[in-house]
């Protein structure tokens, strides 16, 4: 009776499950459909699971005739810096927070909250404002600058609750044994925080990844675009080039792909150890 | 190794004092034990002597050196965490060699060093385990291991014992004391459990509420409590403590108890006729016979075996007085017994103050 009972509550849960990976998975295979179905099927066949045939013209195209691999190298260089860059700062503001009490921290806490409040729709054209003097609108550093800036305060306070994880004693001994507090910082503390801080990359990368809005209203040029407003290009005036822009979009999934594929060991371990803490 | 001078050390953080001007001197190569309750400050003034805390006011010097300022890597001493702190993404030998290794000490050196220390400790089979793989004893010992592995100046301790279950606390207990009497470096040593603080220290450093209340011998400190606070703490079962009036008149020194009940004392004490005064004794010095004269009737409420002997809680004059005598069956729970304090054995206090007074 029992044990029924929780056969099918388990069956149930791994139902539900399924049917929310569905619902999450279907616009990603309906992307794939889409860049596998050559142009003379697409609007042919009616809604149908897979095209009665499978082409990668519009991979060769995309690839080999279009701006996308520009695109393509302009997000990665974007997104990885950001993502480098956000981790590092990151993880020196979040163990000074966690470990140091120092005058003004409730003052800098409440600021950094304070940054998270505002819709960045507001914040586009002050920032376009004061980037322009300086010649970073259509350029990629100016792009590193405002994703670093907009995810330092998030990521912040993610890798305090990894540190608030590790216990002090850790430090304390490491000094006592002859380190420095830098280097039992770097010794000690950061060996035991890789989890935290894969999980800030993964997640610093993917929303730098993904942006849209301020990538599209800092750069106006091709040569400083990134693959989110690179994809707009195909939309044109007369038409959409669904095969190709969905294409572009496969492509564009592969290095988020891989990316967490290889972080991903850490990242539950890093996630959950935070969920606990924090 | 070297001798630790502490001189009206004081801790505050913001307006609430911790520590109110402690001053102490350990000789070179001494076991001292800083005893006293949880929350007294004694972890406090352990982490001021290795560098964790600011010192707020007074001095620490290490081997004549004043300390106040260096930081903790500077100091040269080392120290055993209550939760042992290993560093979990090294091995055993990682952990123990870590000190070393950033002194750039010689590979042979180092070497050398961790497996005499492994061999000390019986650590040697555990090498290359990570701490998540060891039992609760094992940890321990490579929190030892870390220690000895240099010779620093002075050990710290900060109730390394806490963590283990009775047995192999007293085991380790037993470890540590060889350890001391194989290294003879200078130890202090942090506990609130007075069994340890009697049976490893050479000195006994009592304190309460931030304050010393005495620095002793053990036995010192047992049979002679300079306060109502080193009595009670000190001694398992706890000192019986008897509140009374102090009668000096006629030349025959006594304490009344109320109910009629009058103890004789030895010799005068340093204070007043008519004074609050507070009468201890220990539960083994408590006689416990059958109605003889010149004692207290008592009446047996609860007998507690403990195999090593037996604990009497007798009824008298108000008040539960506990006998403690390795005989056993001595009495059992209903029967009138009497009751007598040998006045040799009977500590004195100061009710208000609380200070020892005769
Ligand atoms: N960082 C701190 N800020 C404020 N009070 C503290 C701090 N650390 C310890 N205390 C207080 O100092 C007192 C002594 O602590 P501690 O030295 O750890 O006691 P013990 O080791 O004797 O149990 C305690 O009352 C504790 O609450
Ligand atoms: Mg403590």
């Amino acid at each position: 009776m029992r044990s029924n009972k929780r056969i099918v509550a388990t069956i149930a849960h791994r139902a539900a499950i399924l049917c929310y990976v569905a619902f999450a998975l279907f616009p990603l295979f309906w992307v794939l459909k889409i860049s596998v179905t050559p142009n003379d099927l697409l609007y042919s066949e009616g809604v149908r699971l897979w095209p009665s045939r499978a082409v990668f013209d519009h991979f060769d195209f995309v690839i080999r005739h279009s701006d996308f691999p520009l695109f393509f190298r302009n997000s990665m260089i974007v997104s990885l810096s950001t993502a480098v860059i956000v981790t590092i700062l990151s993880s020196l503001g979040g163990y000074a927070m966690s470990r140091f009490s120092f005058r003004g921290k409730f003052w800098i806490v409440g600021l950094m909250l304070l940054t998270q409040m505002f819709p960045l729709v507001m914040l586009i054209a002050p920032i376009f404002k004061i980037l322009s003097p300086l010649g970073l609108t259509n350029s990629l550093s100016g792009l590193v600058l405002v994703y670093v800036a907009f995810n330092v305060p998030f990521a912040t306070f993610l890798m305090q609750s990894f540190f608030d994880g590790i216990p002090k004693d850790l430090e304390e001994a490491a000094m006592i044994d002859g380190a420095t507090r830098f280097m039992a910082f770097r010794q000690i503390i950061l060996p035991l925080t890789l989890p935290g801080m894969a999980a800030t990359l993964g997640f610093v990368f993917t929303a730098a990844w993904s942006e849209l809005l301020f990538a599209l209203m800092l750069i106006s040029g091709v040569d400083a675009s990134t693959f989110p407003v690179g994809l707009l290009s195909f939309v044109s005036k007369f038409s959409v080039d669904f095969g190709q822009m969905m294409a572009a979009g496969v492509l564009a999934l592969i290095p988020a792909c891989l990316f967490f594929f290889f972080i991903q060991r850490y990242l539950v371990q890093g996630l959950t150890a935070g969920a606990v803490k924090g | 190794m070297a001798s630790i001078d502490i001189k009206d050390v004081r801790k505050a953080y913001g307006s609430v004092k911790i520590l109110h001007g402690v001053d102490l001197t350990i000789q070179d190569g001494e076991f001292v034990v800083l005893v006293g309750p949880s929350g007294c400050g004694k972890s406090t003034l352990l982490r001021m002597i290795a560098g964790l805390e600011d010192i707020s006011a007074g001095e620490i010097k290490i081997g004549g050196k004043r300390v106040n300022e260096l930081d903790p890597k500077d100091r040269d001493i080392a120290m055993v965490f209550q939760s042992y702190a290993l560093y979990p993404h090294m091995t055993v030998a990682g952990n123990m060699s870590y000190s070393l290794r950033l002194r750039k000490t010689a590979k042979e050196k180092i070497a050398s060093a961790i497996s005499g220390a492994a061999e000390k400790l019986s650590l040697t089979p555990l090498m290359e385990r990570r701490p998540k793989a060891l039992s609760g004893g094992q940890r321990q010992r490579v929190a030892m291991g870390r220690a000895i592995v240099r010779s620093p100046k002075a050990f710290l301790f900060d109730e390394p014992l806490s963590n283990l279950d009775a047995r192999l606390r007293e085991h380790m207990r037993g470890e540590i004391k060889k350890l001391h009497q194989d290294l003879g470096a200078t130890s202090i040593y942090v506990t609130h459990d007075q069994i340890e603080a009697m049976t490893l220290a050479d000195r006994i450093v009592a304190m309460n509420a931030g304050i010393v209340q005495q620095v002793g011998s053990p036995l010192d400190l047992y049979d002679r409590p300079a306060n109502l606070f080193v009595a009670g703490f000190m001694g398992s079962p706890a000192m019986n403590m008897f509140e009374g009036t102090y009668r000096a008149t006629d030349g025959a020194p006594r304490v009344e108890l109320g109910q009629g009940v009058t103890v004789a004392l030895a010799g005068p004490a340093s204070t007043a006729d008519g004074a609050r005064v507070t009468l201890g004794i220990r539960p083994e010095h408590v006689v416990v016979g059958k109605n003889e004269p010149e004692s207290i009737p008592a009446q047996i409420d609860l007998v507690e075996p403990t195999g090593f002997g037996t604990i009497l809680h007798a009824n008298a004059f108000g008040s539960d007085v506990k006998a403690f005598s390795l005989e056993r069956g001595l009495a059992a729970r209903g029967d009138t017994v009497s009751v007598s304090f040998p006045v040799e054995r009977i500590h004195l206090f100061d009710t208000t103050t609380g200070s020892r007074i005769g």
